[in-house]
């Protein structure tokens, strides 16, 4: 008899639920568009980084690397992640097209043998470097490659943020969801949990340390991911932030990642 | 010992620029100049008794390569130096040194200009480098062939819309290095005075050009050169003290070459195809085949690929080829761990010879600066016309420590 009892409740639930399902599908959709408005304009990026890698038994390795990015009028950015540390893999660069809906392309310069290689674009669900971020991870955010949902408000470090799940678009996501708080009064990303293929908590991302860079955008210092499954994660500490130096396409093509160093 | 650098006057200059200016220089922290490079251990160990009375069972060898390099004009201009060496317990051949890289180069807005000895990789395949042609092979390095000799060259690039050109002119030409009598894996009686079809020699101005572009998932790329072959013949001679000697012949050649690949989900298509003209017989060459890639297997971070791969040489059994008619299969695995452990298996099968050579190579960092790698060959031949004969009592082991700075 409870168990029957249930089922109505449940069905009930499901319908009242489908009820507003659109208007949260539309207020995570309007928060993913404001985000990415207030963001634009910031032409080409600049950074130094430090990636702290933990394994389960505590034990650290960092990793040193440079990242540019440059901004593309309606499409995905293109950036050029050069890596510095540990030094057998000093040289070794990564040349990445996003685009919004479609493949990323996607080519790693090997320096020893002098190699052009083009990757294939479903290693998004990869690990970057033997870190805890995946490929996709560290692409460009475009609206279109996720649904949204609306969940709730709710305080982080004190401020209020929207709590919004995205839904990757792409069938080859290492992931089935995103749950993303944004600030309300900057729309930053502050956390982020991500969901694997069987809907199982996977990984938390915090982002800390916002810097208001040339007093327009803000991007934060400290990228803190989280293996829940593993016990493994990494920090991704940026330096030497700067937008808008003036970087351009030449220094984004197959020439520049041949000489990236 | 070391028989090429029994002058103490030499061996401190090179020991100077092999191993203390580097760490001297490395330093300075500088945006505008850096120094980086390594030294490296290896020993190979055979398990068979030598085909050749002259090579020895176990073999040691040092080897440095520092790399300089200088940028100014705000990046638009770089200069860099690389030099590399190697002192061989036994092989005086494999005891060398080569200039990998010393050159300039110079960036336009939308061309690039690279003047002096560098390396190009042409390419897309993985166990053999067709189309690849630039540069000469150090045999002497590695069986594989990877390792390539600094070549001398103009080199103009430019950036288009419709892809980037490359127009090369090449003014000299290097020579491949051969094991010695004591060197192992070898031929011990290959001649160092290679016989040229151009009455240029060594001196015969080369041009090359390539056009590469992507298309969305597609990656193309067709070149054209004309000059000295890389790849030589080797005649076989009888000398006066009446021992066989085999001596290189560098035809003059004109080679079309065209690179495919198609980045298609989890797998990657490609092909290399050539067509040689010479004046001893016009041949046409392919290398294919297939990449498949898993991510994140056994619910870890580890990447494990698969490759398939066939090779094709119209001359048959006649080419001076290795791979004529060969079926190659072969598995990468990364386990994205922090010692950056990789192992790479491979097999190739030579379907006119029935031989078989099979290779492991396994690598971890130790620390921040120790790389280790293990590698081990086998080879099975019971043809005499294979090429792959000679070598059939070569399996090794080998073992490299290299130190990064």
């Amino acid at each position: 008899m409870n168990l029957f009892k249930y089922g109505i409740l449940s069905v009930a639930l499901t319908l009242s639920f489908s009820v507003f399902s659109g208007e949260a599908e539309d207020k995570g959709l309007a928060i993913a568009q404001e985000a990415k408005a207030i963001d634009l304009g910031w032409k080409d990026s600049s950074a130094v980084l430090e990636m702290i890698l933990k394994n389960q038994h505590g034990e650290t390795s960092t990793r040193k690397m440079r990242m540019k990015s440059i901004e593309q009028k309606g499409d995905g950015d293109k950036s050029l992640n050069i890596f510095d540390s540990p030094r057998d893999v000093k040289g070794t660069a990564f040349l990445s097209f996003s685009h919004p809906v479609g493949n990323d392309e996607q080519w790693l310069y090997l320096p020893a043998l002098k190699r052009v290689k083009r990757i294939s674009s479903r290693n998004k669900s990869g690990s970057f470097m033997g870190s805890e971020f995946s490929f996709e991870d560290l692409t460009s955010f475009e609206v279109d490659k996720y649904t949204y949902k609306y969940l709730r408000d709710e305080l982080v470090d004190g401020d209020n943020c929207w709590v919004v799940v995205q839904y990757p678009v792409d069938k080859y996501s290492g992931y089935k969801k995103r749950i993303v708080w944004i600030d309300q009064s900057e729309h930053r990303i502050r956390k982020t949990d991500f969901y694997d293929r069987k809907d199982t908590l996977l990984k938390t991302l915090t982002m800390t340390k916002f810097h208001h860079i040339n007093k327009a955008f803000w991007r934060p210092q400290i990228l803190s991911m989280v293996n829940h499954q593993s016990g493994k994660s990494t920090v991704l500490n940026f330096s030497e932030y700067v937008l808008s130096t003036g970087l351009n396409e030449k220094d984004f093509n197959k020439n520049a990642l041949k000489r990236a160093r | 010992m070391f028989k090429k650098f029994h002058h103490p006057t030499m061996f401190c200059l090179l020991g100077g620029i092999f191993f203390i200016l580097p760490t001297m220089l490395s330093s300075v922290e500088a945006n505008e100049f850096e120094v980086r490079g390594n030294f490296e251990v290896q020993g190979r160990f055979f398990h068979e008794d030598a085909l050749f009375s002259s090579q020895h069972d176990q073999q040691l060898s040092l080897a440095a390569s520092p790399e300089f390099f200088w940028r100014w004009n705000n990046g638009d201009d770089s200069f860099e130096f690389v030099p590399s060496a190697r002192v061989d317990q036994y092989d005086e051949e494999r005891t060398h040194v080569d200039i990998r890289e010393f050159s300039w180069v110079h960036v336009g807005d939308d061309w690039e200009t690279r003047i002096g000895i560098r390396r190009e990789f042409w390419g897309v395949t993985e166990f053999q480098h067709l189309v690849d042609i630039i540069n000469q092979s150090d045999s002497v390095e590695d069986v594989d062939n990877e390792d390539k000799l600094g070549q001398p060259m103009i080199n103009l690039s430019l950036v288009r819309d419709w892809g980037i050109i490359d127009i090369y002119l090449l003014p000299y030409f290097r020579e491949r290095t051969f094991a010695g009598a004591e060197g192992r894996p070898g031929i011990p009686f290959v001649n160092n005075n290679p016989l040229y079809e151009s009455t240029d020699k060594e001196k015969h101005l080369d041009f090359a050009i390539r056009w590469a572009h992507t298309i969305d998932d597609f990656d193309l790329a067709l070149s054209w050169f004309e000059g000295t072959s890389r790849n030589p013949n080797l005649i076989p001679s009888i000398t006066n003290q009446g021992a066989l000697e085999l001596t290189p012949y560098h035809a003059q050649i004109k080679q079309l070459g065209v690179e495919f690949q198609a980045s298609l989900e989890s797998s990657l298509l490609k092909l290399e195809v050539i067509h040689n003209e010479n004046n001893l017989e016009d041949y046409w060459a392919l290398q294919g085949g297939i990449e498949y890639s898993q991510y994140g297997i056994f619910e870890s971070n580890a990447d494990l690929g698969w490759l398939v791969e066939y090779a094709w040489d119209e001359r048959g059994t006649d080419s001076n080829s290795n791979f004529q008619n060969d079926l190659f299969f072969g598995n990468r695995l990364a386990l994205n761990d922090i010692q950056s452990t990789e192992v790479l298996f491979g097999f190739s099968y030579d379907l006119d010879f029935n031989s078989t050579s099979v290779l492991v190579e396994a690598s971890r960092r130790f620390g921040d600066s120790v790389k280790v790698s293990l590698d081990a060959r086998f080879f099975e031949s019971n043809e005499i016309q294979d090429p792959l004969y000679l070598f059939r009592r070569d399996d090794h082991i080998q073992i490299t420590a290299q130190y990064y700075y």
